[in-house]
């Protein structure tokens, strides 16, 4: 039998506190929990289950006014990942989560090990995961950390991904200078349903066995979920040891083996072990159950000698997993994974009285009520400003009439250089297509694995969204229907969120639902990272509030209930004058569409030659300075040509967007259109460029006379707009859509004319008889093409 | 007449590989696995791509002596047709079935791309159909698929005919922009272009068909 429990509090209760970033008032409540003061390992094992990371002390009162349920939605937030109901017996597991402080300080391992941890997120609900997206943010790439920092996290998520056999089908990517030091690295999985119940967390069975699978328990990321609740400083790098270590072979294993073992039936429950290891699986295995579990470390395959209960407990080794087993089955259930070449063995119990008991050498190390660690966590309370800050007032009080005097030729003078005079569009398109925020991201992308599992039927780069056919891995009836298929994209407009983060996080939701409409896809639910700095000041606490109902807002109306995320905060580095330098709000919008018929998606390259070229939403002509949803205000012109950073980013429209959504959906659907592209980054004259590029096509447009400035008409970003090319002999039938579909003088949105797609390669704007620009295709591809090799490969 | 698809631990296309061969072409498929010595019954075995034993070592070096190699040395003296793509390439010069060994790439990065490759020899039966010099288009998807050899081999190899792709723009610095070869009986083809990916109408080209179609003859 073992001895009652190791209660010795021998330790120094300040220092013990600042390790685990827990707070004296922490300390207080959990004497009150557990009537009586922790040990040494029970402190440690509040400390990671206090954490932002796990309980969200910070965030939670905000997220409550997020949707959550829809009639689609099987499961919401709370269990691994969210589940959406795709219809004909199919269902789609998918969620994204950072790993921003780990791949700052170590790109390789943190970037990889934060793919296995979303991977494993999926499978441990009973789904094969089918393909991977990620969100990245980077200080410019003329500074030598920044590139490194980029190589070693592409390498990263390349390294694991390929190697899995998971394609990395999209993702996003963004420059500033507040993300020097603090890179965002955000990883989002998919994964189709294999079983047919929805593998749960919740412990059940008294008696039953508790089972360990995977690799064994080492040393390595101690404590990364306190470490992933603080600020980064020059000393975070001796945190280093934090960072786990990831083995995507081990991984690849126990995918097949997990799935097997869920399609057995012997499986009442499973939990991976992510952030907080061994607590974190089995407290919430116990508290989602409602019973207890007992523990033996001994029986913890281990990888190093002599670890104490505390190094058991808060170890994050990679590629392990708990389940709960049928009594009788734990034989057939080890010799499975053995097969595969992984750890198994049972290691504990579920237990009728409802607690966490640890036993090391037949002592009772730690013994806690469940609900004391998983239930009612604290809350920090923040004051919510009731105005935003005075410096953003500021910056939205910015207007176009302090740009320089323009005309057709281009702008006199660049607020950023006043040495550069009369500078044309032609010169600031390029300058535009070369801002690698902008430019192509195939230096990256073509480092990922997008094919594997032969169902891509958009690679990155093809279009707004990526397309994966529906099709189970197991399946090899050629003949039965695979038709349909799953877009995926992750957005944030984080310069849009740092001006204005209600409406930054709404434009992130409105443009992943626009780039999921643009392929055809119907937007059906959203998983969000919330990437912000520490919600500790008062203007940071603001941010992370403003998105929030930003995004609860844009959420409801566009009809996409979130089912999950991620809340990672402290994004911030103490610079070397020892102020700190916060990242970008950055609320990143992963988001799944479905498509019904895969000969409907469409790309964003022109197709044909005399297609005539549309623009959806707010036409050109009503582009005057009162139309506050479309501006240069927070606008890749502003930021890249002229150095600011101001302005308030457009209004977003939200019954404007969910109009002009399904109108493209049901063209494309009804076959009209041949290619859409939403109109984002550096506005109408880059999609445009885009287009163009895409296909190896010109365009000829021309655009409206009108008084507007023509930077607003050629850069100005915001407004819902989708362009559209369509062809020729669907023109007449495609007119009448628009009649039947818009009512006139609707005032909503309209479909506007604005040119032709040609042989010729060329890019041709025009307004009246005036060119304002004219640019081969060939340097367009260039330029965008090689904006991101050029500044990261070694000269 | 079945083919036979041998599953590494860490291998990752052999289910694309069964949906090609058995899925779209309807041959018929069936897995090995790795510690299975049985190949009874197989006209044609192929070795997918993939990370064998996680080739943290060297790509294929612990494969090679994996249980079911043991009989596919038999299996290919007998004549038996062996297609390895990508790591089944890397697994079959680590064994010696083909010369030459695969490195990483020139520019150290995973590459994932579609190319454009030309037929180098109408020897064997694999590309039939197809003439010296007719272009297929496949994709890649590889950090270690440079293939070097001796200067020696590469004679050999021109001598003898064996090779059997090369690549239009060369992506990854191999010799003599080898991306196939055959061994000298010829029912040995070792590829770092993954023919499987490109057999579904649905998902672009279909060139691999005719590679995938050769396995029986």
């Amino acid at each position: 039998m073992s001895q009652p429990l190791d209660n010795s509090t021998n330790y120094d209760i300040a220092s013990a506190l600042k390790q685990e970033g827990l707070k004296l008032d922490d300390y207080k409540e959990i004497c009150r929990r557990l009537d009586r003061p922790p040990n040494r390992a029970e402190l440690g094992m509040f400390g990671v289950m206090w954490s932002e990371h796990c309980c969200y002390r910070n965030s939670r009162s905000l997220l409550n006014g997020f949707p959550t349920k829809g009639p689609r939605i099987l499961v919401g937030p709370g269990e691994n990942a969210g589940v959406v109901d795709l219809g004909e017996g199919q269902r789609l597991a998918f969620k994204i989560e950072s790993h921003n402080h780990p791949s700052a300080i170590e790109p390789f391992q943190g970037a990889a090990t934060g793919v296995g941890g979303i991977l494993r997120d999926i499978f441990t609900m009973g789904a094969r995961p089918i393909a991977l997206l990620n969100s990245l943010r980077f200080g410019p790439l003329d500074d030598k950390n920044n590139i490194s920092l980029l190589q070693g996290i592409v390498s990263g998520i390349a390294h694991y991904g390929n190697c899995v056999g998971v394609p990395t089908v999209g993702g996003e990517i963004a420059f500033d200078p507040s993300y020097s030091g603090n890179p965002l690295v955000n990883a989002m999985a998919l994964g189709l349903m294999e079983t047919t119940e929805i593998v749960c967390s919740g412990a059940k069975g008294i008696g039953y066995s508790v089972l360990y699978v995977g690799s064994t328990t080492g040393r390595d990321g101690m404590g990364g979920a306190s470490f992933a609740s603080s600020e980064l400083t020059k000393e975070s790098i001796d945190d280093r040891p934090a960072v786990q270590v990831g083995d995507p072979f081990l991984e690849k294993g126990l995918i097949e083996a997990c799935l097997e073992a869920f399609k057995s039936g012997d499986v009442i429950a499973a939990q991976d072990m992510g952030a907080a290891g061994l607590t974190c699986s089995c407290s919430e295995m116990a508290a989602k159950g409602n019973v207890g579990i007992e523990l033996d470390l001994d029986l913890v395959p281990a990888r190093e000698v002599g670890m104490t209960a505390y190094e058991f407990l808060l170890s994050e080794s990679q590629e392990r997993m708990l389940f709960v087993v049928k009594p009788g089955s734990e034989q057939r259930l080890i010799d499975s994974f053995k097969r595969w070449g992984l750890c198994a063995g049972v290691v504990g119990k579920v237990l009728e009285d409802k607690v966490v008991r640890v036993l090391q050498n037949r002592q009772i190390a730690a013994e806690i009520p469940a609900a004391a660690l998983a239930d009612d966590t604290p809350i920090n309370k923040h004051e919510l400003l009731t105005q935003p800050p005075s410096e953003v007032k500021d910056a939205w009080s910015w207007n176009e009439s302090q740009l320089p005097r323009l005309s057709s030729s281009g702008i006199s003078s660049l607020l950023s250089n006043s040495k550069k005079t009369d500078v044309t569009w032609n010169e600031i398109l390029l300058m535009l297509l070369d801002d690698p925020t902008i430019a192509s991201k195939s230096w990256i992308y073509q480092q990922y694995d997008y094919q594997v599992q032969a169902n891509t039927i958009i690679p990155p780069g093809g279009a707004d969204a990526a397309v994966i056919r529906l099709r189970s891995q197991d399946d090899n009836d050629y003949s039965s229907r695979k038709e349909r298929g799953i877009a995926a994209v992750v957005d944030c407009p984080n310069r849009w969120a740092f001006l204005d983060p209600e409406r930054g996080a709404m434009a992130a939701v409105a443009e992943a639902a626009r780039n999921l409409s643009c392929v055809g896809a119907e937007p059906l639910a959203v998983t969000d990272n919330l990437n912000f700095p520490s919600p500790e000041t008062s203007k940071g606490y603001w941010q992370l509030a403003s998105s929030c109902k930003g995004l609860a807002k844009a959420c409801i109306a566009l009809n996409t209930p979130i089912t999950g995320g991620n809340v990672s905060l402290y994004n911030e580095t103490r610079l070397s004058d020892g102020t700190l330098q916060p990242i970008h709000p950055t609320p990143v919008v992963g988001m799944v569409g479905l498509i019904d018929q895969l000969s409907n998606v469409r790309g964003q390259a022109w197709l044909s030659e005399n297609d005539s070229i549309w623009l959806i939403g707010i036409p050109l002509e009503q582009l005057n300075s009162d139309e506050k949803r479309i501006t240069l205000g927070g606008s890749s012109y502003l930021e890249r040509i002229h150095g600011i950073v101001s302005g308030r980013p457009p209004e977003i429209d939200l019954t404007l967007e969910s109009l002009v959504q399904s109108f493209v959906r049901k063209g494309i659907s009804e076959n009209y259109i041949n290619s859409a592209h939403d109109i984002s980054d550096g506005g109408l004259s880059v999609a445009l460029a885009e287009a163009c590029i895409s296909s190896g096509l010109g365009a000829s447009i021309q655009l409206p006379n009108s008084e507007v400035r023509i930077d607003r008409m050629l850069f100005a970003e915001g407004g819902a707009r989708i362009l559209v090319s369509i062809s020729s002999e669907n023109l007449s039938s495609w007119e009448d859509f628009i009649a039947e579909t818009i009512p006139v003088d609707s005032g909503v949105f309209a479909a506007q004319k604005i040119g032709k797609v040609t042989l010729a390669a060329n890019l041709l704007i025009s307004q009246g008889s005036s060119t304002l620009i004219d640019l081969s295709v060939q340097k367009l591809k260039t330029c965008f093409n090689q904006a991101i090799p050029s500044r990261v490969e070694f000269q | 007449m079945s083919i036979g698809v041998v599953v590494f631990p860490g291998s990752n296309c052999d289910r694309d590989v069964q949906w090609a061969t058995q899925g779209c072409l309807g041959l018929s498929t069936r897995y090995l696995w790795h510690e299975s010595r049985d190949l009874s019954g197989l006209d044609a075995v192929v070795l997918p791509g993939g990370f064998s034993y996680g080739d943290y070592l060297r790509c294929g070096a612990i494969a090679r002596f994996a249980p079911v190699l043991e009989s596919l040395v038999d299996f290919v003296d007998q004549g038996g047709r062996v297609l390895g793509i990508c790591n089944g390439f890397q697994v079959l010069t680590e064994m010696g079935l083909l010369p030459g060994v695969l490195t990483r790439n020139r520019g150290l990065h995973f590459l994932c791309q579609t190319v454009d490759l030309t037929v180098a020899s109408s020897r064997t039966s694999w590309f039939r159909g197809f003439d010296k010099g007719d272009v297929l288009t496949l994709p890649i998807a590889h950090g270690e698929g440079r293939y070097q050899c001796s200067e020696e081999t590469l004679r050999r190899l021109e001598d003898e005919d064996s090779i059997a792709l090369r690549y239009s723009q060369n992506p990854n610095g191999s010799v003599a922009d080898i991306a196939g070869v055959t061994n000298s009986a010829g029912n040995v083809l070792g590829l770092m272009p993954h023919p499987e990916r490109a057999c579904d109408p649905l998902l672009g080209g279909i060139d691999g068909q005719i590679i995938l179609k050769a396995l029986l003859g």
